[in-house]
């Protein structure tokens, strides 16, 4: 790539009209950020990608977090304080001025219809997110197996995610994946 | 679901609320579930807010959530502004912000130079591939959650819709702007259609 802007206002651009497009959240952007991280930018690797899932997903706070981790790789501490800053203001100005936008005029039922239409629209992202990352971390079929395992106790249980994690780890560990 | 309330005034509803919290309690709440919150925010938020502190009733909780969750971005985040400035105005949209993003981001970003100077590591990036591994089931569960009620409704317009930006977005990698720009205005559109035709 041979773009002659810095490297902290490219995060600036991409995360903060990523922001805007994030609908469901942090995780439906996951193809987006896979595909300008690994796929056009080419600031990391496929298995550097799925590590940060992996650290966002084991960390404190919100799952926004895996922009922290590839603001980091791309310019330092100031890379990820402008990766985390674009991707959360720019929805969060949005959110202030719906929200008072809303709490003013009278009850209307555009609410109730823009979340009917766009709840499927996320989640479709959200499996969109599920296959590129199943497809960056799982290459053998017992990591595959893992994925699947995790995904169905998910599902079935009310287990807490963190000892799924953890168990995923171990696994890793003993080099079974 | 309680029509809209002013932002200042207290909810009068089923429920007694407490003082609304000031600047630093805001901070403090909101870093406190952050911190709390491995594998998302959102539960966190619920049980403090509503549970501990009592500053919203649960119909409140919920009515602020649905908005956070159709407006685009991490919506434990919108939830925080919106929180935050309903109490202080802009201040305190801050404050909540502020608490909810600063120390994970403290964490997380010394957790990124750790894995940039040790990620090499093979113990380690066997450790990290287990456990993206189980992550990613994680994400597809949580998914599948969220499908089940359109599954039960058999909302055939909205799995369609599921499946096209799947296959946009997840298969052709398509850019995230090009398929959303086609694909809200066209989803509000038979939401709106779909609408009127059953409920006149």
């Amino acid at each position: 790539m041979n773009s002659p802007e810095s490297p902290v206002s490219t995060l600036v651009w991409t995360f903060g009209l990523m922001s805007l497009f994030a609908v469901g959240g942090a995780n439906s952007a996951i193809p987006e950020m896979h595909r300008i991280a690994v796929d056009v930018r080419h600031w990391m690797t496929d298995k550097q990608f799925a590590d940060m899932f992996a650290i966002a997903q084991m960390s404190p706070g919100p799952n926004v977090m895996i922009v922290t981790l590839i603001g980091y790789t791309v310019a330092g501490v100031a890379g990820a304080l402008a990766a985390t800053l674009s991707m959360c203001v720019p929805t969060a100005v949005l959110a202030y001025y719906v929200s008072r936008f809303l709490s003013r005029s009278s009850h209307s039922r555009w609410p109730a219809i823009l979340q009917a239409a766009l709840v499927p629209l996320s989640i479709g992202l959200m499996g969109a997110s599920g296959l590129i990352l199943a497809l960056t971390s799982d290459r053998s079929w017992t990591a595959g197996l893992v994925t699947a395992t995790a995904a169905g106790l998910a599902f079935a249980t009310r287990l807490n995610p963190l000892w799924l994690l953890l168990a995923g780890g171990c696994l890793g560990f003993a080099g079974v994946i | 679901m309680p029509p809209d309330s002013p932002p200042a005034a207290r909810a009068a509803p089923d429920f007694p609320t407490s003082i609304p919290p000031g600047l630093i309690a805001l901070f403090v709440a909101f870093a406190q579930m952050s911190l709390a919150g491995f594998g998302g925010v959102m539960v966190f938020a619920r049980r403090a807010i509503v549970d501990r502190h009592r500053w919203m009733t649960a119909d409140e909780f919920n009515e602020t959530y649905a908005l956070c969750h159709f407006l685009p971005g991490p919506n434990v985040v919108n939830l925080s502004v919106v929180f935050g400035s309903r109490f202080h105005g802009i201040p305190g949209g801050i404050a909540a912000f502020a608490g909810l993003l600063g120390p994970p981001m403290v964490i997380v970003t010394i957790l990124a130079a750790l894995y940039a100077h040790f990620g090499e590591i093979d113990a380690l990036r066997r450790i990290l591939a287990g456990v993206s591994c189980a992550a990613v089931g994680l994400l597809i569960s949580t998914m599948l959650r969220m499908m089940m009620p359109l599954i039960k409704r058999r909302d055939v317009v909205g799995l369609v819709v599921l499946v096209g930006v799947f296959i946009a977005i997840g298969l052709l990698r398509l850019p995230l702007q090009t398929v959303l720009l086609m694909a809200i205005p066209l989803s509000i559109a038979i939401t709106f259609v779909m609408r009127r035709r059953t409920s006149p």
